[in-house]
């Protein structure tokens, strides 16, 4: 198990994909959220994966699951804990999510499966990583308890499409930002 | 997009359902429950507002279409989008045809279900927009209990605004019944003198001596049976505003007393050799042609000029129909709470006969008719029936073709008098005018009140 970034990191970026980790992908990931919300970000490395996650039924992971897996297998320290996969990854009302967080939580998954331009998770496919970049920034957002914002070209407008992340920009609104410090600085908003 | 104001119900039999759902649409914000089966579902609705339901259609027991049917009942502005795993064309139709605004196909397309919910979300909006904005321009059709849409009507209104602000003696010239003394009050509301009384006096109403004593008030001992002093009007006015009615009925000997308070805005209460001065705004009114009054000498011409200042005349409802429906709601709001019954409104046909109605007794007779037919009516929406209008009048016009209004008039009030079996008292309150008024009228047009011994109604003779 190795440990990369900051000294005290608040947010641990953990690849659960079905290959091997596309290192590149998983570090901008956690760079840019890292950025996004001027918090320390990790890449933590660990072979365990989700068990229990997949539908034979759907062929599909569930978010839910894998949510709930990470927060029992997650690092204790962690403040947030961001799981990013190649699995495609469903909520049973839905055909598909791009990924889940729990609002206000700790955990949240983001999947590159319907983000990659061919369907292929390349590491050096930098529309893919933007794309992975913005989805995971918005999850974390939703851990942190921000909701859907009507503002487009924030990150956390609602991605419902390819074309609404596309769309849509990497950081968070003039609006959303002052909203994100004031939830990162509530008692229920600091290290769990 | 006020999110926060849009309440979410989920209703799903099955737990993961219910959470993964309505945690999806809590990231947007919207403020989510949900609800197990059908029953808690309708409890919920009984208890609270609801912008949208997403109800699965095959639960045990109650079923979504059950569901659906009930929560349009209680809650029909509320969008109700029905879910299903199994879809058939003919569910589909069944749930759309009962009212549901959509249907899903379990599992939903993210895209879809986001759209659906926005635009819902943006109807409701518009619909409350629209509400809001109705109830402006009903204000805008309005000076406080006037309602009008009428171009004539607004600029009066504007004019009335301007009158109120200002010092000045309105005279406000109209048929019996037109608001006149409603028009007073709201320029007395809409004034600076808002929070001081508004007096009415009916100057047709008393004697010229007791009218004078009303007016001015008197000293003890002024006349027989003045046992105390008593202040008039003028005094009860000070500071607000003096409702003088039926201005033209007064003697020469009043006009004259008037016309030095109006000049002096002081008098001399009955037996007093004190002036008393006051402050107040005086707003005449009448029904007689002032002008025509004061040219053949009835009138004084200097009092008339006195009182003439801002002039304000109010049409007779014959030639403001479109006001009639407006004024019907009015009324029908104000009557309603009075009698404590909930009125809808007035059937089409009731309202076909409102509108062509000539309305001599004007709005007077317009608010007595729907007070009647209120006190009658068995439901909720009056009916024709309910007006208790004279049928025949309209019939007759219909055959005899145009007639002057005189002649129409002459008409109706005898067709009211033998409705109301010649009783003049009750005719008076139909046609909301007053008895004095009637008699006139009777007068004028040669109608005869039935003679007690005879089966005659009324002898109706062309003058």
């Amino acid at each position: 198990m190795t440990r990369k970034g900051r000294s005290t990191p608040a947010i641990y970026v953990w690849w659960l994909g079905s290959g091997p980790s596309p290192d590149g992908l998983v570090a901008s990931v956690g760079r840019h959220v890292e950025h996004v919300f001027g918090l320390g970000a990790a890449v933590w490395t660990a072979p365990d994966r989700p068990t229990r996650a997949f539908d034979p039924l759907r062929g599909q992971h569930s978010s839910t699951r894998i949510l709930e897996w990470l927060l029992e297998q997650g690092p204790a320290e962690a403040r947030k804990l961001l799981g990013v996969t190649d699995m495609d990854l469903f909520i049973p009302i839905l055909t598909f999510v791009f990924g889940e967080a729990q609002l206000g939580g700790r955990a949240s998954v983001v999947s590159a499966a319907r983000l990659a331009p061919a369907g292929l998770v390349r590491d050096d496919d930098r529309l893919l990583a933007a794309r992975l970049a913005k989805e995971a920034a918005h999850e974390v957002g939703h851990s942190f308890g921000l909701v859907h914002c009507d503002d487009r070209r924030c990150v956390m407008s609602r991605s419902a499409s390819l074309i609404d992340v596309d769309v849509k920009g990497g950081g968070l609104c003039h609006d959303c930002w002052t909203r994100y410090l004031d939830l990162r600085d509530q008692p229920g908003g600091r290290d769990e | 997009m006020n999110k926060e104001r849009t309440h979410i119900l989920v209703v799903d039999d099955e737990e993961i359902v219910r959470e993964s759902l309505s945690g999806w649409l809590a990231e947007d914000g919207y403020r989510v429950e949900t609800a197990p089966d059908g029953p808690t579902a309708i409890q919920k609705v009984q208890t609270a507002r609801w912008s949208i339901l997403l109800v699965d259609l095959k639960m045990p027991g109650m079923d979504g279409l059950q569901v659906l049917e009930e929560v349009r009942r209680i809650q029909p502005e509320t969008a109700v989008v029905i879910m299903t795993a199994y879809a058939t064309v003919a569910t589909a139709v069944t749930a759309m045809r009962l009212g549901a605004y959509d249907y899903l196909v379990k599992p939903f397309e993210p895209e879809e279900v986001s759209l659906m919910i926005q635009k819902i979300v943006t109807q409701q909006a518009l619909v409350r927009e629209t509400e809001v904005l109705r109830k402006v321009l009903k204000r805008e059709h309005r000076f406080r209990d006037l309602v009008s849409k009428s171009p004539a009507m607004q600029s009066i209104f504007t004019l009335a605004r301007a009158a109120a602000r200002s010092q000045s003696t309105v005279l406000v010239l109209g048929e019996s019944g037109t608001g006149k003394e409603v028009l007073a009050r709201a320029i007395h509301l809409d004034s600076p003198r808002a929070g001081r009384p508004f007096v009415a006096v009916s100057c047709a109403a008393l004697p010229d001596s007791l009218l004078e004593s009303e007016l001015f008030g008197h000293e003890r001992g002024a006349f027989t049976g003045a046992l105390t002093r008593r202040i008039g009007k003028f005094e009860a006015a000070d500071g607000g505003t003096l409702f003088l009615d039926e201005i033209g009925d007064i003697s020469a000997k009043l006009q004259l007393d008037l016309l030095r308070v109006l000049e002096d805005r002081r008098f001399f209460r009955v037996g007093g050799t004190e002036a008393v001065s006051v402050d107040v705004r005086i707003i005449a009114a009448t029904n007689r042609d002032l002008t025509k009054e004061s040219a053949e000498g009835r009138f004084r011409e200097d009092l008339f000029y006195r009182l003439n200042v801002v002039p304000i005349v109010l049409p007779p409802l014959r030639d403001r129909r479109q006001d009639i429906p407006l004024l019907i709601e009015q009324l029908l709001e104000q009557l309603g709470a009075e009698q404590n019954r909930r009125i809808e409104g007035v059937s089409a046909e009731a309202m076909a006969a409102l509108v062509s109605h000539d309305w001599p007794g004007n709005i007077r007779e317009l608010r007595n008719v729907l007070e009647r037919a209120i006190v009658v009516a068995t439901g909720a929406v009056l009916q024709a029936a309910d007006l208790g209008m004279p049928e025949r009048a309209v019939a007759d016009l219909d055959k005899v073709g145009p007639l002057s209004l005189e002649e129409v008039e002459r008409r109706h009030i005898a067709n009211v008098l033998r409705h109301t079996e010649g009783n003049v008292s009750q005719t008076a309150r139909l046609l909301g005018i007053d008895r004095v008024t009637l008699y006139n009228k009777m007068r004028k047009y040669n109608l005869k009140r039935p003679q007690e011994h005879s089966n005659d109604q009324v002898r109706i003779s062309k003058p």
